[in-house]
């Protein structure tokens, strides 16, 4: 038998989780290490996984069945395609970066690692979950410490107020996808809640039609789609920044993912027929979401609803259900994380220092925090689609996607380029370049050299993908193919 | 060796990053260590396009030096690069300019190292533009570039000088300049970005050779794209993309009216900056009119002729006018590029529509030629005000004149690169203007006569650039104390003297360049 790869990454935060608790308070710098040993750990095995998988072959690998409550159909049913493995490795990544990031928290660090580290668990469960109920049990595992990380640790004035919005919005989405769920379950009449069986059960087109919607807003919530997406930006800003990382980099993906993996590879005639719909959503998302945030004042605002902006082309690669879409979508979902990791940490290590989000009031930061403005500057670029950047490898087929279906879309989404390209040129300006004010003289400590390491190795990734698009898309692609099986080979 | 010489374009696209990579790792404290390496980093570039030029065998028909690699398989796209005489000499162009650029911004201090590494990754995105024979590669080149450019306005640009934008709000000229300048630039890409992914989806390739003729052979009347329920036939399509691609081309010369972001770049850049964007950035709008305009869209560009070269005169004539009214030296400089990249423009528009005769041919190889000849006069012409600015801070032409008793060997050498600009018979400009005036004449008569007149305005509006610099009255302010003004040094003649012998090699004997353009043109365009 082989190794269990994906438990083994699934549970290791969960059990350093348990294992943090053990340790007395005062231990801080026990903590911290531990939680970055279980985190690297994590890390190299998603690595390992990323690597290993064969892309020749394609579809599901490293498979894990364990029966759990045979009564009801259910199993521990783990294993990753092409479009979850590369999610897997954004969510070590973001694990390793956020626990370095987090490494002065003096606030009873022990707590903020062990439900971060449950955050972790049931973010790599939903990914790697091939059972419908194991993927809800995941979902609500990596939602709800979310609410006490920010209730506990996050911005002081908003802090109850976006906890409590994000948690209702997400709860009441999941329990909508639910019902969507345990109806799939009964009809189905295959008594189980695998999804490799669930698959290849042929709902009627009526089913379908009829549940695709439900199930799929419900996920996609947590996706940021419009008109759901306020509580995102509102829980960005709140959240601590290793939370926001999380937040941004790894949970809305979560949802899109879900959302995919449930929505359209299960209910693949319901997705033709609301795909329309699902596109114009994502248009407001893509245009909407860059025009407000060109209007933001608050540094992370601008971040926030920037991902609402880039989130939106997610859907639209989605909505597509063509080669070019979905590929394009894969690969957004990493970059973006990527990319949104780095501007969060980036703010965070700005406001650790200022005190301050507020745009007009910043000025000159390049000066004591060069790595960080490079940071910005690289993540700007790909935020604007620039070529040679991940985001452009992601944009430029999810575009060729939208022509294949419908191509006024495309020209009203490109829009949102020029759009985000003058609102992340003029942040950074204002953030990074001109007079430093006089008050932060002298008080802008560098970052130290886990900061460092942090950024490095997600400008690495961005420019990596950009220039060689070759290590993250033909994963994708092998993922992708078997969608388009399922959607019938269009 | 084997590998180095069937790798030359490669090596010489991606020599520049190599360079910057080195530039990042010297300390920096060390100005001279980070000037000298890049300096002399950006020659070997230049010695390899010589090496190129040589090997090159200008009768042979389609690209030479190809290199073919897999790079985006799942959109096939690949890593494909070729030269043939068009972009050859677009190549040397950038490559000689770039040293020179580097020489003149040995006055650079101010974090010299982020500054010329910036230079280096700008040489690399203007080779990728000329290089690519892949549609997307060209596309991903053309929009890198702008970023190092943006930079370097942005954050070495002039320090003085603010601007007003609605509402009273005042900010940094600089800053107002290069963001529209990349913002513009940007939007104007929009139109191509879309026509590109257009081209991708119908025929599942970039490759350009492929999309020249799978292009071509759409039936004409045949529906393409549904709008609201009607269907768009291939010939408005391509009308359409006809027109996305010019206008994203068309900013980048640019052709008025499109060109009011140039004068604010131009003059807020440093003065290496806008040596480039003058010298070699404008020539890639004009190299996408020869590249993909022409050979995607023959008919289209036949039929649409007559407005190019109406938009091309307007460029020519109002370029004129402007630069004459201008009292900042740098702006009327920076006119006067709208003013000659108006002659390559309304060449192209005579080839276009005389597509295949003796005169397309003409008109094709005067406007080439004029592309190099304006990246050298242009180039030399920012140097030389960058110069003055130096030891003066000033660029009114107001606060100058008489200069020319102080300052003989640099009034002598701006004297000799603005005829080259005027087009002094001798010098290369004249060539150049001549043979385009001559292959649009029998084409398009009115356009050409009315652009004789601009013609006369680029000689008024030069002349008076020179007299309010170097004759007239002395402005005495100059002349003593701490304000007396010094003769342009050795590293400032070394920067000229390259462009200052070609200006007259290629005035004198200009067949050995055109002998090159000449067969490209022959065979791209047959």
């Amino acid at each position: 038998m082989q190794f269990p790869f994906l438990s083994v990454i699934v549970f290791i935060p969960m059990v350093s989780a348990l294992v943090l608790l053990l340790f007395k308070p005062e231990q801080k710098k026990a903590i911290r290490i531990t939680a970055l040993t279980a985190a690297l750990l994590a890390l190299a095995l998603s690595i390992w996984v990323y690597f290993a998988y064969d892309k020749a072959a394609a579809g599901y690998q490293f498979i894990e069945k364990y029966t759990w409550m045979p009564l009801m159909g259910i199993s521990l049913h783990f294993g990753v395609d092409g479009l979850s493995v590369p999610l897997v490795l954004l969510t070590g990544i973001v694990m390793v970066t956020g626990v370095m990031i987090s490494w002065g928290i003096e606030d009873r660090p022990r707590e903020f690692f062990a439900f971060l580290f449950l955050l972790a668990s049931g973010v790599f469960g939903v990914f790697v979950s091939l059972d419908l109920f194991m993927l809800f049990f995941f979902y609500e595992i990596a939602v709800f410490p979310m609410f006490l990380l920010i209730v506990i640790w996050g911005w002081i004035k908003t802090r109850e107020y976006a906890a409590m919005k994000l948690t209702l919005y997400l709860f009441i989405g999941s329990v909508i996808s639910l019902i969507g769920a345990l109806v799939m379950f009964w009809t189905s009449g295959a008594h189980t809640f695998d999804m490799l069986i669930l698959e290849t059960v042929k709902f009627s087109p009526v089913f379908q039609k009829i549940w695709f919607l439900p199930v799929f807003l419900g996920f996609a919530i947590l996706g940021g789609i419009f008109p759901f997406h306020n509580w995102s930006p509102d829980g960005h800003v709140a959240a601590p920044t290793a939370v926001s990382m999380f937040h941004a980099g790894v949970l809305m993906k979560l949802g899109a993912f879900a959302a995919l993996r449930v929505g359209i590879m299960l209910l693949p005639e319901g997705a033709k027929f609301w795909s329309p719909l699902i596109m114009g959503l994502a248009l407001v998302n893509i245009v909407y979401g860059a025009f407000i945030a060109s209007v933001q004042t608050d540094f992370k605002y601008v971040i926030g609803f920037s991902s609402v902006s880039h989130m939106g082309l997610v859907m639209m690669g989605f909505a597509t259900l063509k080669p070019e879409g979905l590929i394009g979508a894969g690969v957004q979902m990493f970059s973006h994380g990527v990319m949104t990791a780095l501007f969060f940490a980036a703010v965070g290590m700005v406001y650790d220092r200022a005190h301050t989000r507020d745009i007009p009031k910043l000025g000159g930061m390049i000066k004591p925090l060069p790595m960080v403005a490079i940071g910005v500057i690289i993540g700007s670029l790909v935020s604007m689609g620039m070529p040679g950047f991940s985001g452009f490898v992601a944009e430029f087929p999810i575009f060729m996607g939208i022509w294949k279906t419908q191509w006024m879309v495309a020209v009203l989404a490109a829009i949102s380029i020029v759009v985000t390209a003058s609102y992340v040129l003029l942040v950074v300006r204002r953030v990074f370049f001109g007079k430093m004010p006089a008050e932060f003289e002298g008080h802008i400590s560098p970052i130290n050299v886990l900061d460092k390491i942090s950024l490095i190795l997600l400008m690495g990734l961005m420019v990596g993908i950009g220039v060689f698009p070759a290590l993250m898309v033909p994963w994708v692609q092998s993922g992708v193919q078997h969608v388009l099986t399922l959607l019938g080979g269009v | 060796m084997e590998f180095l010489s069937s790798h030359l374009l490669t090596l010489i696209l991606f020599f520049p990053v190599l360079s910057a990579v080195i530039v990042f790792c010297l300390p920096k404290e060390s100005l001279k260590a980070i000037r000298w390496t890049a300096f002399s980093a950006s020659l070997v570039p230049f010695i390899l396009t010589i090496i190129l030029w040589l090997q090159f065998k200008s009768g042979q028909p389609g690209f030479q030096f190809e290199n073919q690699y897999t790079w985006y398989a799942a959109l096939h796209s690949t890593y494909h690069v070729g030269v043939d005489g068009l972009s050859l000499t677009m190549v040397l162009l950038t490559t000689l300019l770039t040293p020179l650029a580097l020489l003149a911004s040995f006055n650079i201090a101010d974090r010299a190292k982020a500054y010329f590494m910036l230079f280096l990754f700008l040489e690399t995105g203007m080779l990728g533009v000329f290089m690519s024979l892949d549609l997307l590669l060209f596309f991903v080149f053309w929009e890198i570039g702008l970023v190092p450019m943006y930079f370097l306005i942005n954050q070495w640009g002039s320090e003085k000088g603010e601007r007003t934008i609605w509402k009273g709000i005042k900010v940094q000229s600089r800053n107002y300049a290069s963001l529209k300048f990349i913002i513009y630039t940007m939007a104007g890409s929009l139109g191509l970005l879309l026509a590109i992914q257009l081209l991708g989806v119908l025929f599942n390739t970039y490759d350009l050779q492929s999309l020249y003729a799978n292009w071509k052979a759409l039936e004409p009347s045949s529906g393409l794209l549904h709008f609201f329920g009607r269907v768009l036939t291939v010939s408005t399509v391509k009308t359409i993309a006809f027109w996305a691609f010019v206008i994203s081309f068309a900013i980048k010369v640019p052709i008025w009216p499109f060109h009011t972001w140039l004068p604010d770049a131009h003059t807020e850049a440093p003065t290496a900056g806008s040596m480039i964007l003058a010298g070699v950035l404008l020539k890639l709008g004009a190299y996408g009119f020869l590249r993909l305009v022409l050979p995607l869209y023959p008919m289209e560009s036949a039929k649409f002729a007559g407005w190019l070269a109406f938009l091309a005169v307007m460029a020519i004539v109002f370029g004129a006018f402007a630069a004459f009214g201008q009292k900042d030296f740098k702006r009327l400089v920076a006119y006067s590029s709208v003013n000659h990249m108006g002659f390559v423009v309304l060449g192209i528009a005579a080839a276009a529509k005389a597509a295949g005769t003796l005169n397309a041919t003409i008109s094709l190889n005067g406007a080439v030629l004029q592309m190099f000849n304006h990246g050298l006069s242009a180039a030399g012409m920012f140097f030389l005000v960058g110069v003055l600015y130096e030891r003066t801070h000033t660029r009114n032409l107001d606060d100058f004149g008489g200069l020319f008793p102080l300052v003989p060997i640099y009034g002598g050498i701006l004297i000799f690169t603005s005829m080259a600009s005027l087009g002094l018979p001798g010098l290369n400009g004249f060539v150049s203007e001549f043979l385009i005036v001559r292959g649009s004449w029998p084409v398009l008569t009115v356009s050409t006569a009315l652009a004789m007149l601009g013609l006369l305005f680029t000689g008024a509006y030069i002349l008076k650039g020179i007299k309010s610099v170097l004759h007239g009255p002395m402005n005495e302010h100059w002349s003593k104390g701490v304000h007396k003004l010094t003769e342009i040094n050795l590293r400032e003649i070394i920067v000229m003297a390259p462009l200052m012998i070609l200006i007259l090699v290629i005035g004198i004997f200009p067949a050995w360049m055109l002998d090159v353009i000449n067969k490209a043109m022959m065979m791209i365009y047959k």
